[in-house]
């Protein structure tokens, strides 16, 4: 059996096992919107391979990370977006952290 | 991060890693690196699953110099030989820009589903087909929730196999094609020793799934997640209530890259030479981005592909009609399953058609060319550059969305000022 790691969504712990998706993880608890579309509209998961961009949140600070290409790690810290708050996804995020 | 070698390989699926090995086994010993943004290897079909021979290869079995970058997304050229990526530190932060540098690169960047609008299709819950196999392959736990399976093609049935055996209730497997299709199609297959799809159905029937032919969703309803999927079934409209639509209506190859590497595309696909070089520079191309090919053609010729990089011209010659024999197999699953008409008058108006940018198929359907659409409606303009409505503007339309602009993958501004192309010796500067 894997181990399993612990992430905060919206500064809410859970627990996962180790090698899931953030993805995954955002889902633990029921299937809901991860982020706000141009309209406000409730959006999440797709294609699950990386290429619609529809589970975009937060991860650690960084803007727009596909949640599905992004393994969970202990005290990992993700925001998602919630619905009806249009817009927000182009103003209101912080700028992707340059490159280190 | 600089990373240079003799093949780099993009892209770690059947394809991906069949190069590695066939390459790796080569005199010349060259110097292979095989990058994925995936954090983990095997592609679509083999995601969590790759084959014990794809660890041992990348631990170094043939003795020869190979390493593996997960997480990595090739984002464009740099020069002749040389390409940006974006990649996460060892220690898993980031993005960090990689610049890397090469003889020869191999793309095996495979293929993506087909998604077609229809009422409720964005709702959260509505996922791909091949995607519900994704999701739950890292991590979803779909134990006890109630699934619908539809769109098209063999994908269907190994993904409600699948996902039958995590745990899910599939309510239904809707199948697009007229069964008369399905029929034709399954005797053809006795001409092939791969008789994987009447092996996918009849697991199917074993496993009690109603599997429907000639049905396909025409609206997903629910507040805000799907609740509900309604399916067209003859003159019959079914409404099966549901916790995910798993829905896909087959796949199209992922040519973002190579089109941003200068290759020609041609009806969607990398157009390549007998030998699988593109008509880009020291660029060969591999697996489903030269058209839908399946698992074993992918194989072929991702093996072709790394014999050819290392110079083994025969052996790679000597694999050809093993090549055209999958390629006329392939051949056989787009006819069967292709899509029916009626699809195409599925979405209404105000059915949203680009999802990044929230336009609906109305706003779009005034438009003769894909630019046009970009222009005047925003259509594509968004984070997946065109992957989904692309395909879609096709599909619906006529549009041919045949263009594709570096970054290959949205990249911020101050990323690739720092990634600092310059710093590169003899390469020209970021272009565009
Ligand atoms: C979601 C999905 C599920 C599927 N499931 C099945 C199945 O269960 N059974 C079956 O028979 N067939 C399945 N298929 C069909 C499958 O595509 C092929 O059988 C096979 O995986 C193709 O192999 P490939 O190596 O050509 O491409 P893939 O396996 O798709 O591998 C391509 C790899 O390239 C990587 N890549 C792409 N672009 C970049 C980039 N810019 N930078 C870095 N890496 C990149 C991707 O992350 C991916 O890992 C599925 C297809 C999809 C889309």
């Amino acid at each position: 059996m894997p181990g399993q790691v612990t992430v905060i969504i919206n500064n809410e712990p859970v627990r996962v096992e180790s090698g899931s998706t953030v993805a995954a993880a955002l889902w633990s608890r029921g299937v809901r919107g991860t982020r706000a579309s141009v309209l406000g509209h409730p959006r999440a998961a797709v294609c699950g391979m990386g290429t619609c961009y529809e589970c975009r949140v937060v991860i650690n600070g960084v803007a727009h990370e596909r949640s599905c290409m992004v393994e969970c790690r202990d005290g990992m810290m993700v925001r998602t977006t919630p619905p009806a708050s249009a817009g927000c996804e182009h103003d209101n995020l912080p700028p992707r952290l340059p490159p280190a | 991060m600089d990373h240079s070698c003799d093949i780099l390989i993009i892209g770690a699926g059947p394809a991906g890693l069949h190069a590695a090995r066939a390459a790796s086994r080569s005199t010349r010993r060259p110097s292979i690196l095989l990058v994925d943004e995936n954090p983990s290897i095997g592609g679509q079909i083999w995601r969590r699953g790759a084959p014990a021979w794809a660890g041992r290869l990348l631990a170094g079995a043939n003795a020869c110099s190979i390493s593996y970058l997960s997480s990595t997304t090739v984002l464009q050229r740099l020069g002749p030989r040389a390409v940006l990526a974006s990649t996460l530190t060892p220690s898993g932060r980031g993005p960090i820009a990689a610049r890397i540098t090469f003889d020869t690169v191999i793309l095996a960047t495979g293929a993506r589903e087909l998604f077609l609008p229809f009422p409720g299709w964005t709702l959260p819950g509505v996922v791909g087909a091949g995607g519900a196999q994704a999701l739950v392959k890292s991590g979803l736990d779909v134990t006890g929730k109630r699934m619908v399976v539809a769109g098209s093609g063999p994908l269907l049935l190994a993904v409600a196999g699948f996902l039958r055996s995590r745990g899910a209730l599939v309510a239904a497997i809707a199948e697009q094609a007229p069964p008369a299709a399905i029929r034709r199609f399954a005797l053809s297959l006795a001409g092939y020793p791969t008789k994987a799809f009447q092996g996918l159905m009849l697991r199917a029937r074993l496993a009690s799934v109603p599997y429907w032919t000639g049905a396909w969703p025409i609206r997903a309803t629910g507040t805000d997640r799907i609740e509900r999927v309604t399916i067209r079934r003859g003159d019959r409209d079914v409404e099966i209530p549901c916790d995910l639509l798993a829905c896909g209506f087959g796949l199209v190859p992922s040519i973002h890259l190579a089109a941003v590497m200068g290759c020609e595309i041609r009806d969607g696909r990398v157009v390549t030479d007998d030998l699988l070089t593109t008509t880009a520079p020291h660029v060969l191309c591999a697996g489903e981005a030269n058209g839908i090919g399946g698992v074993e053609c992918a194989a072929i010729e991702g093996e072709m592909a790394g014999l050819a990089a290392a110079g083994m011209i025969d052996p790679a010659r000597r694999l050809l009609p093993a090549r055209a024999r999958a390629r006329r197999f392939a051949a056989l699953l787009d006819s069967a399953f292709a899509p029916r008409s009626e699809l195409s008058s599925l979405a209404s108006p105000d059915t949203i058609l680009c999802r990044c940018e929230d336009v609906t198929t109305g706003e779009v359907k005034p438009y003769t060319t894909w630019r046009e659409a970009k222009i005047h409606a925003r259509c594509g303009m968004g984070s997946c550059q065109g992957r989904v409505c692309g395909p879609i503007a096709r599909y619906l339309f006529g549009l041919d969305p045949g263009d594709a602009r570096p970054p290959a993958a949205p990249v911020d501004v101050a990323f690739l000022a720092a990634a600092d192309p310059g710093a590169i010796p003899g390469e020209s500067p970021l272009s565009e």
